[in-house]
């Protein structure tokens, strides 16, 4: 029973939370008028930021403003990152991190991957962890968010696309910002530690003296949720039992997951107008994330096949999960953080039963299935255009996305995103498995050393940030190689659509009729389905079947 | 089209009278040789897709010789490969080049109209004296005179005489047409001949750039260039050909982790079958017959731009006469004043009738005789004395002594009563508005200072016609009758036929400002004109088609020329453009939809050998990785031959809307695409292990 109430309840939490959160989302991203309240605070980010915080930008603009924004955030952290021992808030006199150690981590926490080569109790600063890297998970989920509202601008008909300044700043303090709070004391009210104070040293009962690490970990972890970033505060990330102490922490962390890029796509039909085929996508993200959390339930329900024929009762595969969150906390959780492009774990993906290990790798591959903060339904518009295109023929009209013709210059912007994201993973994959960068540092011998390698650079693609452990990944080739990856990958597929979306704005829209090729219907919803499935299949299928499908075959 | 005259009957409305069988046996065969000269990789390069597929077949054919040089294993199977690697090229070749001989075959039965005649060139105009040049060294502006018996030497306008004119050269309608001076019957064709009297023609084409030269080139794929949806789906496919090209390449080295060797023949095999190659090999051919489809309808399409926008359009301005109604107006009831007989009314009627040559007038003869049985007199006897039409009385009639018989407009006609100190009745008052409001034409009869009574002239909306508009409509297009009614008759006949909109007196700038109205908003709009005065009209319209019979200036504006000159075939001109967007998007996520069994052929087939517990994904059972691979191989080739019919005829259009077109097409062509190769693979490993190949 309790097998299906802790997904039922996470879900069902979230799809009830994420409505009105996105009315919200609305209301602070992209106000129909300003409200008294609101008009004096857009005032004092005005002041702030000065007066290019005020006009409205065109796409390339808009995009400028956001690279060279997220620029200086990355130089920023490196700086940190690479100069703690001599910053505040050090109180464990923790040294610098190895350069190309520190590229990764911050491509990582400025790409909102927060791919973690190292670990973080162990390596860093409060002051690197507060200031660099939290900082970061607001302002890089900020950064999602105000994509997704330009994107969501354009396609609802103006070719000025907002300001990014001003929706960085909506996004953090509106959005972010309160939810976090929200979200930290909640935390700590059920047993979270949050401090400044350094490191707790214990004597056990047998007099041996312990350290334990702590620190401000409920802030942390509020926002390492709520913007998709998964980096942990420490090492094991959510199996750590102070960064994810009991069950009720655990349901918690995993609506917090879900919850703003399941709100995103109301925010997208709303200010759009067309919460018709918000509800569609929403629909299609939600068959396909249902699909995924029932089977990775079921296959994890299977006793790991280690164990078979050893005389050792156990009724589903224990191995890597935390029995404190419950029997299919594990799977729901894997599924959510990797469908979303959270990241953070609350078991051990390296032990999941092999075709297990396979759904977390199909939600990075998709990455539409709510994806990360705003970028994941981002990147479901480029299978919605493609979709669009294939089957939009099919009615015998040139192809139109919310009445917008779709032609040869979108394509072309479609498919580089298409193209980036497979090239990532399957061009990675390919170097490391053929060479000792990725062959050396291996756990695993045979299809599970592969999966390894292929989980590390989806990730990375996927800017997710899940681990699936057992790979020695903290190396100069792995570290420059993910690091490039990460800022590739995020980039790419949000420049690529908010250009395709300035250019459907210039175009001149076309009145709807009987023939017009609808996108807010149930037909739409399974050729969208079918795009998503069919063009991940053809693009992965060699991928799942020599890794986690042949390792499930040869231990049957 | 269908250019032999004595087998063409051009029948009105139908959309597409004959359908010539496919293939010919006299077209295949230069076809095969066209496709191997189509090799050429300076002219593959314009479609990625198979200009991938031939490098990977000569790549394959380079390992295939070295492996036989070098006597190693399995160079049958690489030679295999290679075969139907450059079948797969061929077929793609073939295609597109049975599409062109199709095309040419059409051209070519218009080149022979085009024989290089003699001209009478005019070299003074007052004396029309004459020199005889070839009709070659024409030019714009030249004057040639044209006798009965001779053919019309190039494009142009008829400045002096009139002439019936034999046009089935390029209409292939056998009945001769009229050719005068002034109006918009001036425009004459070279290639055509003057049955009777003779022309002085003014030339307005430069040699080489005739109407008919136009038109074969257009037949013929000469001037084919890409449409723009066609330029983004070969974006699309080229993306696609890139996507596979990644995931071949990056197998390679994967393979290698587990220590196995790919051999470049099976590598390209995956490559070839992933790829696009179905709808890659058939969109040059998808693009020519359904320009070549237009033509059998007797449209000649300028570009095949305008044909792809005639899928778009949303608008549809029809003139009402001619192509709503029959173009005349019918007497269908007589309304006798009160103590009046209907029969005494149906006689005055017919005799202020008989000398009256209109159709309208015809008609009122006709239907005297028809409800009462008055045969046509002869009024000679009777010393009748006609009064005829003119626009000063605009009334016409009969004088039998001192009878006179009247009918016309309801004022003047009143007027006329009046002066006799006659009184109009308030009961013919009453018809006459009646009538007015229906969409009829009232004309009220009157015998001296006596009123008798109102015919009713009407508007007969052509049969069948409110179903297309249902049609229409249903496709999401949106139907606006022009007409120069009056809005009161306008909006009567709109709603008998069923048009959505309709613009009453119009004028050329009122159809201009309409159709610049509707594209602001967003639509397209397609037309139909053939005067002159519809020339703006026409250019700015998004799909003008101008009637043959049409002026120059019509035909010069408009993107599309109706040969048949029937205005209704706007109708099939929106399918065929609709129809080809739509096999292009069927065959596209055709070919998409059948590489994931390829998949399953393959994969499982190249890593056997190092991961033997992958034989469970080898689901269709196929008996060994060679046969496998060779079936996939195969399948990918076959498919395209089988396949062209498709292209050519195109997949059928139905006038439904959007979600039942799309659920139809993605069953047959979408699902279908997933399970036909499963089963075509599977019966080509079983044919290839029959007769013992593998």
């Amino acid at each position: 029973m309790l097998e299906v109430i802790i997904p039922a309840l996470i879900i069902a939490t979230s799809i009830a939370l994420a409505w009105p959160l996105g009315r919200y989302m609305r209301w602070a991203m992209d106000p129909a008028g300003p409200g008294t309240g609101r008009l004096s605070f857009e005032r004092v980010a005005v002041g702030v930021l000065g007066p290019k915080a005020e006009h409205t930008q065109h796409w390339k603009r808009y995009c400028l403003s956001m690279l060279s924004f997220n620029l200086l955030m990355f130089v920023f952290v490196y700086l940190v990152l690479t100069t703690q021992q001599w910053l505040p808030l050090n109180p464990e006199n923790k040294g610098p991190l190895e350069p190309s150690l520190a590229f990764n981590t911050a491509a990582s926490f400025t790409s909102n991957t927060n791919l973690q080569h190292y670990s973080g109790e162990v390596s860093l600063s409060y002051f690197s962890q507060l200031f660099a890297l939290m900082w970061l998970q607001f302002v890089s989920a900020a950064t999602g968010i105000a994509a997704v509202t330009a994107l969501s601008r354009g396609l609802a008909g103006h070719a000025q696309l907002g300001n990014f300044y001003q929706d960085l700043t909506r996004a953090t303090t509106l959005v972010l910002l309160p939810l976090a709070t929200i979200w930290a004391v909640l935390m700590v009210l059920l047993g979270m530690p949050m401090t400044l104070e350094g490191a707790a040293v214990a004597t056990t009962l047998e007099g041996a003296t312990q350290t334990i690490a702590r620190g401000p970990v409920a802030a942390f972890v509020a926002i390492k949720q709520l913007g998709t970033n998964g980096g942990g505060f420490f090492g094991p990330n959510s199996t750590h039992p102070f960064e994810n102490p009991t069950f009720w922490t655990n349901v918690l962390s995993n609506v917090a997951i879900l919850l703003i890029p399941m709100a995103t796509v109301w925010m997208f039909g709303r200010i759009t107008h067309r919460l018709r085929h918000a509800g569609v996508l929403f629909g299609v993200m939600l068959t396909l994330y249902l699909c995924f959390v029932a089977c990775a339930s079921l296959l994890e329900s299977q006793p790991t096949a280690a164990f078979d024929g050893l005389p050792v009762a156990s009724a589903m595969n224990l191995e890597g999960k935390e029995l404190r969150f419950g029997p299919t906390a594990g799977a729901t959780w894997a599924v959510s953080t990797t469908a979303t492009s959270n990241g953070s774990v609350n078991a051990m993906h390296d032990s999941l039963n092999p075709l297990t290990g396979l759904l977390p790798m199909a939600g990075m591959w998709l990455n539409v299935v709510f994806g990360g903060v705003g970028v994941g339904l981002i990147n479901l518009l480029i299978f919605v255009i493609t979709a669009v295109f294939l089957a939009g023929m099919m009615v015998g009209r040139t192809p139109e996305y919310l009445t917008r013709k779709v032609e040869t210059k979108e394509m072309k912007l479609a498919l580089i995103a298409l193209l980036a994201h497979p090239l990532f993973i399957l061009g990675g994959t390919a170097v490391f498995a053929a060479t000792p960068w990725g062959t050396e540092t291996l756990n695993n011998p045979g299809s599970h050393g592969l999966s390894e390698i292929i989980y590390e650079f989806s990730s990375a693609a996927a800017n997710n940030g899940s681990g699936f452990e057992g790979l020695g990944d903290n190396t100069v080739p792995w570290n420059v190689s993910t690091g490039l990856i990460m800022l590739l990958g995020r980039f790419i597929p949000i420049i690529a659509p908010l250009a395709i979306v300035g250019s459907l704005a210039a175009k001149r829209a076309t009145p709807e009729t009987a023939g017009t090729f609808r996108t807010d219907t149930l037909l739409f919803g399974v050729v969208l389905m079918g795009a998503v499935l069919i063009v991940g299949a053809l693009l992965f299928l060699p991928l799942a079947m020599l890794g986690p499908i042949a390792e499930q075959l040869s231990i049957r | 089209m269908q250019l032999d005259v004595s087998t063409s009957a051009s029948a009105a409305g139908k959309p597409f009278r004959k359908e010539r069988s496919l293939f010919t046996a006299r077209m295949l065969v230069p076809a095969m040789g066209q496709a191997v000269r189509m090799f050429d990789p300076w002219s593959m390069a314009r479609n990625p897709v198979m200009f991938i597929a031939e490098l990977g077949a000569a790549l394959t054919t380079l390992v295939t010789v070295s492996a036989i040089a070098t006597g190693s294993d399995g160079s049958g199977y690489f030679l295999a490969i290679s075969v139907w690697l450059w079948l797969t090229v061929w077929f793609a070749n073939f295609a597109e080049a049975v599409a062109e001989a199709r095309g040419r075959a059409q051209a070519a039965s218009l080149r022979k109209a085009r024989q290089d005649v003699t001209a009478h060139r005019v070299v003074d105009q007052a004396t029309l004296q004459v020199e005889d040049v070839p009709a070659s060294q024409l030019t714009n502006g030249n004057l040639v005179r044209v006798s009965a018996g001779e053919t019309i030497p190039a494009d142009g306008e008829v400045i002096e005489g009139v002439a019936s004119v034999d046009e089935s050269a390029i209409t292939g309608e056998s009945a001769p047409v009229i050719r005068e001076s002034g109006g918009d019957r001036s425009a004459v064709t070279g290639g055509t001949r003057v049955l009777s009297d003779h022309l002085v023609i003014r030339v307005t084409a430069k040699p080489g750039e005739s109407f008919l030269d136009r038109m074969i080139a257009m037949i013929e794929g000469a001037e084919r260039q890409k449409t723009p949806n066609e330029v983004a789906l070969t974006i699309v496919l080229a993306g696609f050909t890139l996507i596979f090209l990644m995931v071949c390449t990056t197998l390679y080295p994967i393979a290698r982790y587990f220590d196995v060797t790919i051999d470049v023949p099976t590598l390209v095999a995956l490559l070839v079958c992933l790829i696009p190659t179905t709808i890659g090999a058939l969109l040059a051919a998808i693009g020519i017959a359904g320009m070549a489809r237009l033509s059998q309808a007797n449209v000649m399409a300028m570009s095949g731009r305008a044909v792809e926008a005639a899928g778009d359009v949303d608008v549809l301005l029809l003139d009402k006469t001619g192509t709503i109604t029959l173009g005349n107006r019918q007497a269908t009831e007589f309304r006798p004043a009160p103590g009046v007989e209907e029969r005494q009314l149906a006689d005055a009627a017919q005799l202020a009738s008989l000398a009256d040559e209109t159709p309208e007038g015809r008609s009122i003869v006709v239907l005297a005789k028809e409800q009462f049985n008055i045969r046509g007199r002869k009024l000679e006897e009777q010393q009748a004395e006609f009064v005829n039409f003119t626009a000063r009385t605009r009334m016409s009639g009969v004088n039998l002594g001192e009878q006179q018989i009247r009918k016309g407009a309801a004022d003047v006609v009143r007027r006329f009563v009046e002066e006799q100190r006659g009184e109009f009745p308030n009961q013919v008052v009453h018809d006459v508005d009646t009538i007015a409001r229906a969409g009829g034409t009232p004309l009220v009869v009157a015998e001296n200072a006596r009123v008798l009574g109102t015919i009713y002239l009407k508007d007969i909306v052509k049969g069948g016609i409110k179903e297309r508009f249902i049609e229409l409509r249903r496709m999401g297009i949106k139907t606006v009758m022009i007409t120069g009614d009056n809005p009161k008759t306008a909006a009567a006949i709109a709603a008998e036929a069923g048009v959505d909109d309709f613009l009453a007196e119009a004028t050329p700038e009122a159809k201009l400002e309409l159709i610049r109205q509707y594209q602001r908003e967003g639509h397209l709009v397609a037309m139909t004109g053939d005067g002159t005065n519809d020339a703006p009209a026409l250019a700015q319209a998004d799909v003008a088609v101008a009637m043959n019979t049409g002026t120059q200036a019509a035909k010069e504006a408009g993107n599309m020329v109706d040969l048949d000159s029937n205005p209704t075939k706007l109708i099939d001109v929106v399918s065929v453009g609709k129809q080809m967007l739509m096999t292009r998007g069927a065959l596209t996520t055709f070919s998409v939809a059948n590489d994931v069994a390829k998949y399953f052929a393959i994969i499982p087939a190249i890593f056997m050998v190092a991961l033997p517990q992958l034989e469970v994904l080898n689901i269709m059972h196929l008996a060994t990785p060679h046969s496998a691979i060779l079936s996939a191989v195969i399948f990918n080739a076959v498919v395209i031959p089988c396949l062209i019919p498709v292209a050519i005829r195109g997949v059928r259009y139905r006038a439904v809307g959007a979600d039942a077109l799309l659920r139809r097409n993605l069953l047959i062509y979408g699902l279908g695409g997933l399970i036909i190769p499963f089963v075509g693979i599977k019966l080509i490993d079983l044919v290839l292990v029959g007769v013992g190949l593998a």
